[in-house]
């Protein structure tokens, strides 16, 4: 069989062959415990060290500003948990956005039970936040506002600097959930006011299990798991050291070649966005055009099921995703579509295709010849086409 | 995930199509949950259902617990197709995972809102066969923990 064709790099990357190299020696030769005195720990201690330096600098963040994670979740629940514990004397409102990731969604439903209530902004039908509510929707007892950098879904980015603008205005703190985001894109956190970021490793070549979060000097929050002194008492726990010299290793790859991995990902999608919007009728590309991730594709094709499309790709040996509920494993199609607009039924025929820049132009083209193959077939066997045909007869 | 039966059925899906002037017509499910299946069945004089298609917009298991149905029902009398049940149709394709048992409750109801058609055009009862539901996740409520 040929290769497969990996598509789905908003869910994981590959590991880069460097990140892996980099990180072997922390489980063979430098195992020792950061914590200790004896030299095999320093080791370990100082490569956390220069990871934790590397970071902060893509940044533009101090080092000791940079918290290690087990990954992007953790990063967005700690976040929004501690704040609204440490800022509750204040206030116990919170402001996001309606397309965010279940890391932050679902940890807004845990706060709306537990006391606090969320404000859940609109976005438009191109998934831009709408800045006119955020405003309204400020209140002198917010205390938090949280948006996403970029969607997972359907790759909007957002006006990010215009919301942290618009938080240090009225004194209210801006955390962003970054992890489509950063090392794709440059990030200021002093120029976009950013008070508090998340990211994960695996989300740019890294390893899973490991990420940060960003939190500003002079934030109160807490600690959110309790133990050791690690990551200055605020994430105890002895340190994941082979996973920090990975996600340090990756993000110092990462932003060695930003621009040049990110002008080939926005070659390889504009080709398919081309191709598959003037090939493959009854479509929508979902999402903003131009604020758009360089590596995401989304569409919907109506009249068909995402996972009937997705196993037919799988067949060909295509990794792609869908917002269809037979994905997601509710009845539910995604709430990032449902929110920009679409009827359930085009929802649940939505593709997404996230290339990296080790894709080629041959490997476009063999994916939308596919799509417009399986689009086809899949439509020739549903009612809601037919029913659709002989309405236009 | 699936069976090899299922991915074959879904892969190879039998009778797929339309049977014009069908004796019954059967459409159940709802675009909004992500599944709709139609099916259509010709039975002759004696009560045999001689030919039986369908068409679904669904799931992989959407598509093969019709195509199962199909060929389940397909030659039988009208009382043998009424036994047809999901279990039927999830034994045949040895398992569905439990989150796609509702595509085969969707079979099972799409063979009996079809044969209820031809009940009703024919103005004839069938024993055991009530009136399709309009929508069969109706009741059904998404359970979360926070
Ligand atoms: C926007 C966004 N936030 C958070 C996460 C969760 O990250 P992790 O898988 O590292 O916990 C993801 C990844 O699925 C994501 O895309």
């Amino acid at each position: 069989m040929e290769q497969p064709i990996y598509l789905d790099n908003a869910a994981t990357t590959k590991t880069a062959p460097e990140v892996v190299e980099a990180m072997l020696p922390y489980f063979t030769e430098h195992y020792g415990n950061p914590s200790s005195i004896y030299s095999i720990g320093s080791a370990a201690k100082e490569a956390v060290t220069q990871a934790r330096e590397k970071i902060a600098a893509t940044l533009g963040a101090r080092t000791n500003e940079i918290y290690f994670t087990g990954g992007g979740s953790e990063a967005d629940n700690w976040a929004l948990v501690a704040t609204a514990e440490a800022y509750a004397a204040k206030g116990k409102h919170i402001i996001t956005s309606k397309i965010e990731h279940h890391a932050v969604l679902h940890t807004c439903k845990y706060l709306e039970k537990r006391g606090y209530e969320v404000t859940y902004v609109d976005v438009d039908e191109n998934g831009i936040l709408k800045l006119e509510d955020l405003k309204r929707a400020i209140r002198p007892d917010t205390i938090l506002i949280s948006v996403m950098f970029a969607n997972n879904e359907i790759g909007t980015v957002q006006p990010v600097r215009e919301i942290g603008v618009i938080a240090r205005e009225h004194g209210i703190l801006f955390h962003t959930d970054a992890v489509q985001a950063y090392a794709h894109l440059p990030i200021d956190v002093e120029d976009m006011k950013i008070d508090m970021l998340s990211a994960s490793g695996h989300k740019f070549n890294g390893p899973k299990g490991i990420g940060f979060l960003y939190i500003r000097t002079g934030i109160k929050i807490r600690s959110f798991l309790h133990g050791g002194q690690q990551e200055r008492g605020r994430r105890a726990g002895t340190e994941n050291v082979p996973g920090i010299v990975g996600i340090g290793r990756a993000a110092e790859l990462a932003f060695s070649k930003l621009q040049e991995n990110g002008a080939k990902e926005k070659m390889l999608r504009d080709h398919l966005i081309k191709r598959i919007g003037e090939e493959v009728p009854y479509c929508r590309l979902n999402g903003d055009a131009k604020r758009r991730l360089a590596n995401n594709v989304n569409y919907s094709f109506r009249f068909i099921e995402g996972e009937s499309l997705l196993i037919m790709l799988d067949m060909k040996g295509i990794c792609a995703s869908s917002g269809s509920a037979c994905t997601s494993g509710s009845l539910d199609p995604s709430h990032v579509l449902l929110a920009i607009g679409l009827p359930h039924e085009t929802a649940h025929g939505s593709l997404r295709l996230t290339v990296s820049a080790a894709n080629t132009m041959e490997e476009m083209d063999r994916v939308v010849d596919a799509v417009k193959e399986i689009v086809g077939r899949l439509r020739e066997m549903s009612p809601l086409y037919e029913d659709f045909i002989k309405k236009q007869k | 995930m699936y069976s090899e039966k299922v991915m074959d059925h879904f892969q190879n899906p039998r009778n797929v199509g339309e049977i014009e002037n069908a004796s019954g017509i059967g459409t159940v499910g709802n675009a909004k949950c992500g599944d709709i299946m139609r099916i259509y069945l010709d039975i002759d004089d004696d009560g045999i259902i001689r030919d039986c298609k369908f068409k679904t917009f669904g799931c992989g298991a959407a598509v093969a617990t019709s195509s199962m149905a199909t060929e389940l029902v397909k030659g039988k009398s009208i009382e043998e197709a009424m036994k047809v049940t999901n279990k039927a149709v999830m034994e045949a394709l040895d398992g569905l995972p439990p989150v796609k048992v509702h595509c085969s409750l969707l079979a099972e109801e799409a063979i009996h809102a079809a044969l209820w058609d031809y009940a009703k055009k024919h103005g004839i009862e069938i024993e055991g066969l009530e009136e399709p539901k309009a929508d069969i996740h109706e009741g059904e409520e998404d359970e979360e923990e926070y």
